[in-house]
């Protein structure tokens, strides 16, 4: 039994995420390889060969794997896909755009954004945004599998794997890459962050956000986040909104302030350890999964939360 | 150019989900059913694709049961020029969907098929990645801008640290997320034409695909509770429990 782990490579360097994927992949059990795909990201490599329990590195070093794009990574994988019992990736945007297409190529139905390996054929993973959990077994021979990272611990950092270089498949020539906006910031990476602080729409502006959220988000050195109503609303970009439909994070500390707390936004955040909610409306739903409500109104209690944290 | 729709009927979005006592599944007997929300934008787009002068043909197809019809008439009534209803009872995974679906581009040849990037009751998020490599075409999930250019299709993607660009060779497939547009109502009028225009029947069974499933739902449960912690009183009292009660400051 082999189990072969999709790392995740942000430019060159190996996301934190890759760890915990391979904590759901020695959970599904057999030998674990991580395969790095990059255009000189030989640093990720190495970050993998560190991660505990795995036993090679495949690396494949070329220009058409820097952006990751579905059509050529899919390839590549599908070519890799021999000997392996199971293929798995983080559910990150790169996972969820290039699995079901090597599921496809492989005549494989995936299986999504899993929660739980409760056997090496059956896995929980949440429905209906998170409103249940449903335990599938798989009758694939191989399965392909995407994993919500924050539902598993990281593997440790004390591997010496062997890296072994890999070519390049061909490519499919059917996509290119244009260009990219990356939100510049020297905050911690949102789903990797230990203390996140989230605003609603009751914030209410771009200018809000910059005056109350930046400014605790930044004394406690924390990541910020969003519910989807401020987003579609324009106060922040598309990759701040937490919930169902963007980013699941699990943080020490998460601090929701002026969110009513649709369910699709505690689906992407009810793991976190401590949740502390702001909101006017003492009836709002978000403090039924607070372990700290506060009734009050935000734009009181943010400068006050800063000022008791100077 | 031609574009394909397809769309799927689901819980509507406002119903909160019972999961049934037996733990087979959730309870769906007298729920209100809609187009999924991620459908609608796909449909919307194609429209708008076609308002634009892009787009010739806006075909709408949806693979479930007799019922989707309703589904695929509010898709007619959006601006969808016909609709193909691919009949099943079953509930058929996305794999199975995306062999159908190819099947039914086959026959409709068109150049870009637009679909939701996920489905909000099974919520896996598979069926236009998986279509598009049946295919062999170029896919821009996730998209929150589809603009035609000399060299192909752009699209603008929602990725996890922002926004990227990619070109596409056509045929293509562009999955929808939620800042592409906000859907239209449609209007009563709109409604009443819709009445009138082709909607084809088909029965899955005659595609020749295997519709068995590959996973076996072995149990379907409640999310595990989180229970309602306290409220407190003030500022000073939050900064005090965060410290020497949770231990996270």
């Amino acid at each position: 039994m082999a189990v072969l782990v999709i790392a995740d490579v942000n430019g060159v360097d190996l996301e934190e995420s890759t760890r915990k994927t391979v904590t759901a992949a020695q959970a599904i059990g057999g030998d674990v390889d991580v395969l790095v795909a990059g255009s000189g990201a030989q640093g990720a490599a190495e970050s993998a060969s560190k991660i505990a329990g795995v036993r090679t590195v495949h690396h494949a070093d070329d220009a058409i794997y820097a952006n990751r794009l579905a059509e050529d990574f899919a390839g590549l994988i599908v070519a890799m896909a021999e000997g392996y019992d199971a293929i798995l990736a983080t559910a990150n945007t790169t996972g969820k755009n290039v699995m079901p297409r090597v599921a496809a190529l492989l005549d494989v139905m995936q299986i999504s954004e899993i929660v739980a390996v409760e056997a090496p054929d059956t896995f929980v993973r949440p429905i209906y945004a998170g409103n249940a959990m449903q335990t599938v077994q798989s009758s694939d021979a191989k399965k392909v599998i995407t994993v919500r990272a924050t539902a598993f611990a990281a593997a440790g950092e004390d591997g010496s794997a062997a890296i072994e270089a890999v070519g390049a498949a061909p490519s499919a020539g059917v996509a290119r890459f244009v260009g990219e906006e990356l939100t510049q910031s020297d905050r911690p990476e949102l789903a990797a962050a230990k203390i996140v602080v989230s605003g609603g729409r009751a914030v209410g502006s771009t200018e809000n956000f910059e005056q109350y959220i930046f400014p605790l988000a930044d004394k406690l050195g924390a990541a910020i986040g969003a519910s989807r109503a401020a987003v579609d609303a324009g106060y922040l970009p598309n990759d701040y909104q937490v919930g169902q439909t963007g980013k699941v994070v699990a943080p020490e500390l998460y601090i929701a302030i002026g969110i009513s707390g649709a369910i699709q936004h505690l689906a992407g955040m009810k793991d976190s350890k401590v949740i502390v909610a702001i909101n006017k409306d003492e009836d709002a739903p978000i403090f039924q999964v607070a372990d700290y409500g506060l009734v009050a109104d935000l734009f009181k209690a943010t400068p006050e939360l800063i000022e008791a944290l100077s | 150019m031609k574009i394909l729709v397809p769309v799927k009927r689901v819980v509507d979005y406002n119903v909160k989900v019972r999961v049934k006592s037996d733990q087979t599944g959730v309870d769906l007997a007298n729920v209100k059913m809609s187009m999924n929300p991620f459908c609608e934008i796909a449909v919307e787009e194609a429209v708008r694709l076609k308002e634009a002068g892009v787009a010739t043909d806006v075909v709408a197809v949806s693979i479930g049961p007799e019922k989707a019809q309703d589904q695929l008439r509010q898709a007619l009534a959006m601006g969808a020029d016909r609709a193909i209803l691919v009949k099943t009872e079953a509930a058929p995974e996305p794999l199975a969907i995306a062999k159908i679906l190819k099947k039914v581009a086959d026959d409709e040849t068109p150049e870009m098929i637009i679909l939701g990037k996920q489905a909000i009751d099974g919520d896996n998020n598979q069926t236009g990645q998986m279509l598009a490599a049946l295919l062999g075409w170029s896919q821009g999930t996730f998209a929150s801008k589809v603009e035609k250019a000399d060299d192909g299709l752009h699209v603008t993607r929602e990725v996890d640290g922002g926004l990227q660009t990619v070109a596409l060779n056509l045929p293509a497939i562009v999955t929808t997320d939620l800042r592409l547009n906000e859907p239209r109502y449609a209007s009563l009028p709109n409604i009443m034409k819709a009445k009138k225009k082709p909607l084809d029947v088909k029965e899955a069974d005659d595609f020749g695909v295997d519709l068995a499933p590959r996973l076996t739902v072995l149990k379907v449960a409640e999310p595990p509770v989180r229970e309602a912690g306290v409220k407190v009183e003030s500022v000073a009292e939050l900064v005090e429990k965060l410290k020497n009660e949770a231990g996270v400051l």
